[in-house]
């Protein structure tokens, strides 16, 4: 069995089309979509997003009313252990949600202060690409990122891909946590990964995320970015906003406002 | 005819083992009656008509799991115009007790108890004891 | 089974051997059922590091199985047949690599019993499920090769035509396993010590020298065993494989290393700084990342000298350095090192624990078992075809199971290590004449 090198090379291309088939660039494609400027993948007809006035939030230090409301409308347990923690909306300070740098003079109070942060329902969910099994998928008509907890198979890989540190896994059993279960809300079980679903059960009964409805200072505006008319939209026609990484090309929809 | 003995013996063990079932409810006097079934007070018609619950409840709540979560339609409209919510806990549960009334049905037809309900809440074990 | 019965008699010290992967193999089974029902918890892994051993092993192991090409492409395509015996041997070590990738990947999921969901829900823009297409193409390739090639030289046949392109498809598939395995890696866009285009190529090199250092230390085990004889030829040449693609990978390494450091880029150093400055302290992913290094170089430097790399001594010192090098890079400190510090900045140590060791060991031990079987297959068939075909080859003259062999090798019947038959008997019925 003689074969030359030339023979050799193009059974090997062969071999490589065989199993990146046309399929797969496709898919990838569509996956990837067109972030470019002006690119051709339309935005979805709605985009729920958020901007959190960090200045407002700033007037209740110590402040979790947002988190509370979040942990008791989804029975999001209370696990001691940090390495098995839950998170959908969490506090971390400034120098940790952006970068350092440009934090670094700041006052050791303002430094320290506590930010809001959650999913950041991405326009181009990394988690959303990777997941194996259609499990996680951005919404069309809304632009959530949702979440499917009877398909996960808990292989993790949407949590190696968010860069943002968004999806918690259950390590253990959440119910153990859980003194008084919310019937409104199913809980989780063990080996499925979870995060933030910007409240799609309130939305769709036209109710605002409860993080949104418990905030006292008012300091979360939830709506659709896709609106030019929305208050979202007038907010950030006229403020000065950030976004985390938003080098990663995700294109995260939680603002920050400075 | 050497392998008369195992033909043989190979048939009993399979009668025997396909008729398994039936020698162990003669051993344990299982009970044939159909269990009680709690229906609930303050109704008198379920979502859908009663044959075809009993028949397929469990791909009615598959399919209302799909459009539910899946497709973001989460109302129910059913055969007579009433609207439900498409959930498990706030609809089923509303009428039903779960365990007086599912899990009475299923441990009689030997299904396994859903996995659903490691997830979905039983409101009736509340305070507590989510199981 | 095919051939099975081969495995099922043998010496005392084989069937010692084989009860012991067993009994080890059940206990890990039984912590895994522990870990079924406990969940995850169980494990190091957390929030931050939430991949870890079980992932690292699937990485390194399908670089194992992808090496087998090594040996593949010789034989095959360049007719090399002092690669006869090596080959067979070379493809049931990918059947059992890929194999033991398999079951860590289950291990590791949360809900193994929707695993079916990756299949019935395809995604095609998820690499994982290319991962899966991939992997499992391969180990059907692979078992389709080993068990044919099994039978021709069992009856002293050529092997059949159609199987041809199969072993064709089988090296760019092979290259296209771990290239895959690195798409998982380096698509990511928040993880900047994955996120490099070398990857890919790292990782293939890294596999060509761990897999053929593996294989030459189960070459010479199994001749030391069973006095089963690869060639000498096989084994040099294999030698050189794995110096070049040692070479290669720290090459690579360099240049990660230069990119991130000179660049000082944040991103990029502040990974490699835990890995291989120990800065953050004794960590298991700082011991690991220098000792590996350490290892690395140490490993090169009999492998580049000629002279060593022939004496088998150093051989086997220097591919067991290759090995527990890779080892330690791929199988632990790659996965490990990408989730700290995490996107948020935190380092959280990662240390297996006991039941997770016990599971991956357990795991391990089962690609140990099937490795002895399969190598007893073929060098039962062997040993069977030699006898009736070539009785010039066996030294210890006509021969039963590879039992008596394992005794005649313990006697001390066998020739010395360092003698080797003539190099035409390194082939076997698989070439065709
Ligand atoms: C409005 C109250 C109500 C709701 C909501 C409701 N049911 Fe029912 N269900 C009933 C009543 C009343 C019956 C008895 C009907 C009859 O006898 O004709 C019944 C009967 C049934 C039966 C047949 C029992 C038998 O006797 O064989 C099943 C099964 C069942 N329901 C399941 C469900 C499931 C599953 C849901 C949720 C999808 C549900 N039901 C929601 C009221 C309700
Ligand atoms: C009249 C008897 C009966 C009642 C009452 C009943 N079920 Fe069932 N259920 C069955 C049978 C029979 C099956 C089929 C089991 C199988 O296929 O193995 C089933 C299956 C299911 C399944 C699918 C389980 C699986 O593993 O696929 C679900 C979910 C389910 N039932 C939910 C309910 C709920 C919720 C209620 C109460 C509101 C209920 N059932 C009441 C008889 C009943
Ligand atoms: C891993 C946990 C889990 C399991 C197991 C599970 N569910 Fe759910 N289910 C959820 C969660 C969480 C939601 C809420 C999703 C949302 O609102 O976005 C949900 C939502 C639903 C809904 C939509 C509305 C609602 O809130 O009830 C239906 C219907 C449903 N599940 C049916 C089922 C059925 C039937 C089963 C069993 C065959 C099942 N689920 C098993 C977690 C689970």
């Amino acid at each position: 069995m003689k074969i030359t090198r030339k023979e050799f090379l193009k059974l090997s291309g062969a071999g490589l089309v065989l199993v990146f088939g046309g399929r797969e660039l496709a898919a990838l494609d569509r996956a990837a979509g067109a972030t470019f400027p002006g690119g051709a993948k339309p935005r979805p007809r709605k985009q729920w997003a958020m901007i959190v006035d960090t200045a407002k939030c700033a007037k209740e230090p110590g402040c979790t009313r947002c988190i509370e409301a979040c942990d008791a409308a989804h029975n999001i347990p209370a696990i001691p252990d940090k390495a098995h923690e839950i998170q959908w909306i969490w506090n971390e300070p400034a120098d940790v949600v952006f970068d350092e740098s440009d934090v670094q003079y700041l006052d050791a109070a303002r430094r320290d202060e506590q930010i809001p942060v959650l999913c950041n329902h991405c326009d181009q969910p990394p988690c959303v690409r990777v997941c194996p099994t259609g499990a996680t998928w951005k919404r069309e008509e809304d632009g959530i990122v949702m979440m499917d907890w009877h398909r996960c198979i808990g292989c993790r890989y949407c949590m190696a891909a968010c860069p943002y540190g968004a999806r918690s896994f259950n390590w253990v059993d959440p119910r153990a946590y859980l003194a008084n279960p919310n019937p409104d809300f199913p809980t989780r079980t063990l080996g499925v990964v979870e995060k933030c679903t910007f409240c799609s059960e309130r939305v769709v009964a036209g109710k605002l995320p409860a993080c949104v409805e418990a905030c006292p200072e008012k300091a979360l505006l939830f709506g659709d970015v896709n609106d030019p008319h929305s208050e979202v939209r007038e907010v950030l026609s006229e403020s000065y906003v950030l976004r985390r990484k938003p080098e990663l090309g995700t294109g995260p929809n939680i603002y920050y406002r400075i | 005819m050497r392998d008369k003995f195992w033909i043989l013996g190979g048939l009993l063990l399979f009668v025997g083992v396909a008729t398994l079932p039936t020698w162990r409810d003669w051993e344990t006097h299982a009970n044939t009656r159909p269990p009680a079934l709690v229906l609930p007070a303050h109704a008198k018609q379920c979502v859908a008509p009663l044959d075809f619950m009993r028949g397929s409840h469990m791909q009615l709540l598959l399919d209302w799991r799909q459009s539910a979560v899946r497709e973001n339609n989460p109302t129910y409209v059913a055969y007579d115009g009433k609207t439900y919510p498409k959930s498990l806990t706030k609809t089923c549960l509303s009428c039903h007790d779960k365990r007086e009334f599912c899990d009475r049905c299923h441990d009689y037809v030997g299904a396994r108890t859903p996995y659903c309900w490691n997830c979905h809440v039983d409101p009736a074990l509340g305070k507590g004891a989510a199981r | 089974m095919f051939l099975f019965e081969k495995a099922l008699e043998g010496s005392r010290r084989y069937q010692l051997w084989v009860a012991g992967l067993v009994a080890f193999i059940g206990v890990a089974f039984v912590v895994y059922l522990h870990q079924l029902r406990y969940g995850l918890g169980i494990t190091g892994m957390s929030r931050n590091v939430s991949w870890g051993l079980y992932i690292g092993q699937f990485t390194f192991l399908v670089g194992i199985a992808a090496s087998a090409v090594m040996v593949v492409i010789p034989y095959y395509l360049h007719n090399r047949r002092e690669f006869g015996r090596m080959t067979i041997l070379g493809e049931s070590l990918a059947v059992a690599a890929v194999t033991m990738c398999l079951a860590f990947i289950l291990i590791d999921m949360g809900s193994p019993t929707r695993a079916l969901n990756v299949i019935l829900y395809p995604q095609f823009h998820s690499i994982m499920f290319w991962d899966m297409v991939s992997l499992s193409g391969y180990l059907f390739l692979n078992a389709i090769i080993t068990v044919n090639a099994l039978h021709a030289e069992q009856q002293n046949l050529p092997l059949a035509g159609w199987l041809s392109p199969v072993i064709r498809l089988s090296i760019p598939w092979a290259i296209s396993i771990h290239t895959v395995t690195a798409f998982l890696y380096c698509g990511l866009p928040g993880r900047m010590f994955w996120r490099t285009a070398v990857l890919a190529p790292r990782f293939l090199a890294s596999a060509f020298a761990a897999g053929p250092a593996l294989l030459i230390l189960l070459c010479l085990l199994a001749r030391k065993l069973t006095g089963y004889d690869v060639g000498k030829k096989a084994i040099d040449g294999l030698a050189v494989v794995v110096t070049y693609a040692m070479l290669a990978n720290v090459f690579l390494l360099m240049m990660e290393l230069f990119t991130a450091f000179y660049s000082h880029v944040p991103e990029l150093t502040e990974h490699l700084k835990l890995m291989y400055l120990g800065q953050g302290g004794p960590t298991l992913l700082g011991v690991f990342g220098q000792v590996s290094l350490l290892l690395m170089f140490a490993a090169l430097a009999p492998l580049l000298v000629p002279r060593l790399r022939r004496s088998e001594r150093w051989l086997t010192i220097a591919c067991a350095a290759v090995f527990t090098s890779l080892w330690m890079d791929k199988g632990v400190c790659l996965v490990v090192c990408g989730f700290s510090p995490s996107p948020l900045g935190a380092v959280t140590s990662y240390v297996p624990t006991l039941p997770e060791v016990t599971i991956t060991l357990g795991v391990w031990a089962a690609g140990a078992l099937m490795i002895t079987v399969f190598y007893k297959i073929a060098i039962a068939v062997n040993a069977e075809e030699g006898a009736e075909h070539s009785p010039t080859y066996e030294p210890g003259g006509a021969r039963g199971p590879v039992g008596s062999a394992a005794h005649a090798s313990q006697a001390g019947v066998l020739s010395s290590p360092g003698q080797f038959p003539a190099s035409g008997d390194g082939t076997s019925g698989r070439d065709r004449r």
